[in-house]
């Protein structure tokens, strides 16, 4: 387990896809903003995590990142590009809830490895196969099993195999440990950690207090569709600017309050 | 009641005897009706498939055409093909009326809206629920439409025997264009209106009796196909 997997042409310090610049981000649906004006400037190579409470929009956030919705007003640029099919072709996100095709666990990672664009990574020299990456997150006995029928911790493994079996520049991933069992989570956040060290960019949702100071080199903390604090993770975790966020990190942050 | 059980004996004897009339019709009856079925999905697939995925001007109104199509009465369609195919409509210089294949033409017209309807909200639904993950991971439209396609195969398979079923009990149609001419276009259900009207129930039953039995095959194997994709997940 934790087989590295080598990205031939990409140096740890991409000018191409940093700074990740969101300039006053409007994202409305049915009358409600749900991204606010939102401003973020992502200049660091590291480990972002992204925080905050339920429904501050931090799945919304991803998605607009990735080029899966649109804003209403604003502009998102990825080393001054907007995300294009060409973009995104280099980022993988993981959704909250795993999307996985009615086949077989290793079906699922074929699927995406013999896409007309990815039989590049296949004649590689690095290239990894399905069962490489399955072994990868501690799937290899469960090839053959209807992706549908793993349990919910498993979907999410076969979820992130599948996510690093396009070799992104980019990892986006929204509470991927959320249903996992403490050895699982362990071995993700060392893939997480071995992407970082490969010069992936990483931006991490997640809940998990203990989880965001291992990860965390920056976090960037949500509220009702804005950005609420960007600081390093050492001086967010000792002293948060905003009582909302000190709310936030001692779990005395009421619904109410983060609905008002 | 003594009339009832004689028939049946004698249905079960004409059936047990292979008699030769009785598979002629049954023969036909299940040629015309697979004929059409296989023609439906092959027009009514990338119908369906289209409208799942696609994204162009007039699809809610093609949807609502199709669905209303669902419901043709099968008397009626028969009647616009028996116009068309008759010796002085515009398609009567082919000599299609009274043959398998006018019977075959009015059948696919009737199956094709619901293998499309069908099909369409199947791939639909799973279109959905794949889309943003296809979307994130730049999958080709086309590659897309396989996956669909490949993936709801178990619940598509199921479309085609519904058409099936619907196809080989339908009477009304065939009737009109097909003309139950004996050894020529006598399919099982227009043979039992005309045997039952003549009197000789015998066969009437017995062709019922198959009728029936073909019927609880189509759903025996729809209701197997069901579970076992679902067994599997993969429905
Ligand atoms: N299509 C939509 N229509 C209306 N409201 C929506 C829609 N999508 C999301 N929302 C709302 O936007 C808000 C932000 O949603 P989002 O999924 O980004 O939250 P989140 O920060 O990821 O929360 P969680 O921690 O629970 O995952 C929520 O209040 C949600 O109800
Ligand atoms: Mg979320």
């Amino acid at each position: 387990m934790g087989q590295a997997l080598h990205h031939p042409n990409i140096g740890p310090y991409d000018e191409n896809l940093l700074p990740l610049v969101i300039e006053s981000a409007w994202y409305d649906v049915g009358g409600q903003n749900l991204i606010n004006g939102l401003d973020l400037r992502i200049e660091s190579p590291d480990i972002t995590v992204i925080m905050g409470s339920n429904g501050a929009g931090k799945s919304i956030l991803l998605r607009l990142i990735h080029g899966l919705l649109e804003l209403t007003s604003g502009a998102i640029k990825w080393g001054g590009k907007a995300t294009d099919n060409r973009l995104r072709q280099q980022q993988s996100l993981v959704f909250q809830k795993p999307v996985l095709l009615r086949r077989t666990a290793s079906q699922n990672l074929d699927f995406v490895l013999k896409l007309p664009q990815n039989r590049r990574l296949k004649r590689g020299p690095n290239s990894s196969t399905s069962a490489q990456l399955l072994k990868m997150v501690g799937l290899h006995d469960k090839a053959n099993q209807p992706a549908r029928s793993l349990s919910g911790g498993e979907q999410q493994r076969l979820a992130l195999a599948r996510a690093l079996a396009t070799r992104p520049k980019v990892l986006l991933l929204d509470e991927a440990t959320a249903s996992l069992d403490p050895a699982s989570i362990s071995i993700i956040e060392n893939i997480v950690l071995e992407q970082k060290a490969l010069g992936v960019k990483v931006i991490f949702v997640t809940h998990d207090l203990a989880q965001a100071k291992r990860l965390a080199d920056e976090v960037v903390f949500m509220s009702r569709g804005r950005v609420l604090e960007h600081s390093k993770a050492t001086e967010f975790f000792l002293h948060p600017k905003t009582e909302v966020a000190n709310a936030y990190l001692s779990g005395t942050l009421s619904v109410e309050e983060t609905h008002q | 009641m003594q009339d009832i059980l004689q028939s049946l004996l004698l249905a079960a004897n004409l059936v047990l005897s292979g008699d030769s009339d009785l598979f002629e019709i049954i023969g036909l009856s299940l040629r015309v009706s697979l004929s059409a079925v296989i023609y439906s999905i092959f027009l009514g697939l990338p119908l369906g498939s289209l409208i799942a995925v696609g994204n162009f001007r007039g699809r809610q109104a093609l949807m609502i055409v199709l669905n209303a199509l669902m419901g043709l009465p099968p008397v009626v369609v028969g009647l616009v093909v028996y116009l068309f195919l008759s010796r002085s409509g515009p398609l009567g210089w082919m000599e299609l009326l009274y043959t398998p294949t006018a019977m075959i033409i009015a059948q696919v017209i009737l199956i094709t809206p619901i293998v499309a309807a069908l099909s369409q909200e199947i791939l639909s639904q799973l279109f959905e629920e794949y889309d943003e993950q296809f979307r994130s991971l730049n999958v080709p439209r086309w590659v897309a439409v396989r996956a669909l396609l490949w993936d709801a195969r178990f619940n598509l398979v199921t479309v085609g025997l519904a058409g099936f079923g619907r196809a080989v009990a339908e009477v009304g149609a065939v009737m009109i264009v097909g003309g139950n001419i004996d050894h020529l276009t006598r399919v099982m259900t227009t043979a039992i209106a005309l045997e039952t009207s003549k009197g000789n129930l015998a066969l009437a039953l017995a062709l019922g009796l198959i009728l029936i039995t073909i019927s609880l095959l189509v759903n025996a194997g729809l209701f197997l196909v069901k579970t076992r994709s679902q067994k599997q997940k993969f429905g």
